[in-house]
């Protein structure tokens, strides 16, 4: 019993001194080379100018100051062993102007995706997942209709989320099954926050340059009270 | 067809049959082209309205053309049954004409219950009942009441996996449902053509023989225009938009490297609207399979041309339609590159696929021309005087 109890003890106090020692890893990433050009959009639905100017062009390469890369899904690919429950919050897509707001956005498993209707027309949620376990869906929404729900059981990098009404409508969500995960600024800057001390490998992935066959970019990090830096380039062959 | 059923009111019903779903392989083409085949996510409802009374407001984006889609697939279904139905009664007598009718009739009735559960009995009621069908035209083919019963199944079939490929998000069942459309189209083009006066008259044609003798080679080449058409399906419904973008190369070569370095730079470099899922290995093959047997299918129509002038001379019906059939590849295999050149504009696309089924309908109904000739001569030579067997037979062409 007495034994249980200084066992007990030890894990609380490690846990709390990891807690303790929690920082964040923050980084930028960057393109190097000339991505092609965004190809414009026409949109065929008079309806969707009616809340926010509509779309008018793709945004697969968004590029801020200095080459800084955003949209880019960053999360601790190894390394991991404390993993939270996902927090209660619910991550938010947003369709205005018959696009998807954020572009990218990062959840846990098991945390929930909220979809809220902006504009003054119809859309369909239709998230297409490859992973098995995680379960495609195909739903209206009307204009202002109440929010749906999507939550994904399975880590998948990165989840299409598309509207086959508007076929130029895509959001990406990258499922990860702890909360150490961050999505680039419109500089290329990201921060995952509260990660323990430790080591870790951190992976970056573009939508455009990293999937099927590409891989991420990854780096080894080691996290200490001060946190720790990794920066990326991505590079266009 | 036999004289009962000749009436030139069910032969102009039998084009209007041809003709809307013609327009309906397109209507669905451009709802592929432009990637909105899922833009109403159930069925047999419409975003929970039955579908005949869905608002008009309610039409926007990839709505309009995937509804309309649906609304004219209804429309041709109607139509089928209405031949069908026809066809039936004019060839047929007593009970086993209205027990025909009954079952058309109850079936459209049931059709009213607006649930997948009960379309996708129908739909195997209907499988069965193809089977049976096939029994009937294999001991009588030109019992055209089975060839018409065997229509309106299929459409009631191709109408539950275009529903079916909506509602089960596969894209497997959307290249079945591409197929069979074609399928259905050659069907329906040879009833309306067992009701022509060509059809009549055609056994009396001095070229029959040349034609019958033809008959494998037509065959042979409907396969591959199919063949061709599936793979084109194939293409259309992985959704991976142009896996090779440029012509006469691909990718800059004769043959594309398909490695994981450069199938990651190909999709880095893609900027399509519609954002395509990314190009696998399979892709590329698929798009190169269909290019080789373009290219195999027009080297095949030109020696068609060639070998019908040497063999039947430049005046037989067949070399002139050799000729034709020729340039409609031709122009199928223009519209091709086209599509490739446009990165796969949805008209130029969809064109390519109306082409598509004007190719194969044509060599698939000069086919059945030909074997029916080649059956008539080989009954005409039973009967006929020994003297004349000379002109009737029907030696392979190999």
């Amino acid at each position: 019993m007495k034994h249980t109890a200084s066992v007990l003890a030890a894990t609380v106090l490690v846990a709390s001194l990891g807690s303790a020692l929690a920082a964040d890893i923050t980084g930028k990433i960057t393109l190097k080379g000339t991505p092609p050009p965004e190809t414009p959009i026409t949109v065929t639905d008079p309806n969707c100018g009616k809340a926010k100017t509509p779309v008018s062009k793709t945004r697969f390469y968004a590029v801020g100051k200095d080459g800084g890369l955003a949209d880019v899904f960053v999360y601790l690919k190894a390394g991991v062993t404390t993993k939270p429950a996902p927090s209660a919050t619910p991550a938010a897509l947003d369709q205005a102007g018959c696009e998807y707001t954020p572009y990218v956005v990062g959840v846990q498993t098991g945390q929930k995706i909220t979809v809220k209707n902006s504009d003054q027309t119809l859309h369909n949620i239709h998230p297409t997942p490859q992973v098995a376990g995680n379960k495609e869906s195909n739903r209206a929404q009307m204009a202002g209709g109440p929010l749906l729900e999507f939550t994904f059981d399975n880590p998948e990098i990165l989840l299409r989320f598309k509207c086959d009404v508007h076929p130029w409508m895509f959001a990406y969500v990258g499922v990860v099954d702890h909360p150490y995960f961050a999505v680039t600024d419109a500089d290329g800057n990201y921060t995952i926050k509260g990660v323990p001390a430790g080591k870790y490998t951190v992976e970056a992935v573009h939508r455009k340059t990293h999937l099927k066959g590409g891989g991420g970019l990854t780096k080894d990090v080691s996290v200490d009270a001060s946190g720790a830096k990794a920066d990326f380039v991505v590079e266009l062959k | 067809m036999t004289p009962e059923t000749e009436s030139p009111w069910l032969r102009r019903l039998a084009f209007v049959v041809v003709l809307a779903t013609f327009g309906l392989i397109g209507i669905g083409g451009l709802v592929t082209s432009k990637g909105v085949g899922m833009a109403v996510p159930d069925w047999p409802t419409t975003f929970g309205y039955n579908m005949f009374w869905f608002p008009i407001h309610l039409w926007s984006g990839g709505i309009f053309y995937e509804h309309t889609h649906r609304l004219w697939a209804s429309a041709v279904g109607l139509l089928t049954a209405a031949l069908s139905g026809w066809i039936w009664v004019r060839e047929t007598r007593g009970a086993v004409r209205w027990i025909g009718l009954a079952a058309i009739i109850a079936t459209l009735g049931l059709m009213g219950v607006r649930t997948q559960g009960m379309f996708i009995a129908l739909a195997v009621a209907a499988l069965g009942m193809i089977g049976f069908c096939f029994t009937r035209v294999g001991s009588d083919a030109r019992a055209i009441r089975w060839w018409a019963a065997l229509a309106f199944c299929a459409v009631l079939v191709q109408g539950v996996l275009g529903g079916l490929r909506v509602t089960a998000m596969k894209d497997e069942i959307g290249i079945f449902h591409g197929t069979l459309a074609q399928l259905f189209l050659v069907l329906l083009a040879a009833i309306a053509l067992s009701m022509t006066k060509l059809w009549r008259e055609l056994p009396a044609w001095d070229c029959a023989p040349g034609i019958a003798r033809y008959r494998r080679v037509l065959l042979a080449l409907s396969a591959l225009v199919l063949l061709q058409l599936i793979l084109g399906a194939t293409m259309r419904h992985q959704h991976a938009g142009l896996a090779i973008p440029d012509f006469p190369l691909a990718h800059g070569k004769l043959w594309p490297a398909t490695d994981a370095a450069s199938l990651a730079a190909y999709n880095s470099a893609r900027a399509d609207v519609h954002d395509p899922n990314p190009i696998t290995a399979a892709h590329i093959f698929i798009q190169m399979a269909h290019r080789l047997t373009a290219v195999a299918l027009f080297a095949a129509a030109v020696w068609l041309m060639i070998r019908a002038r040497r063999d039947l001379g430049r005046a037989h019906t067949l070399s002139r339609f050799a000729l034709g059939w020729h340039v409609l590849v031709f122009v199928q295999a223009c519209l091709g590159v086209f599509t490739v050149l446009s990165n796969k504009a949805a008209d130029i696309a969809t064109l390519h696929v109306l082409f598509g089924a004007l190719t194969l309908v044509s060599i698939a109904l000069a086919a059945v021309c030909a074997f029916r000739l080649a059956a008539n001569s080989a009954v005409d030579a039973t009967v006929a005087l020994p003297a004349d067997s000379r002109s009737v037979r029907t030696t392979d062409v190999t």
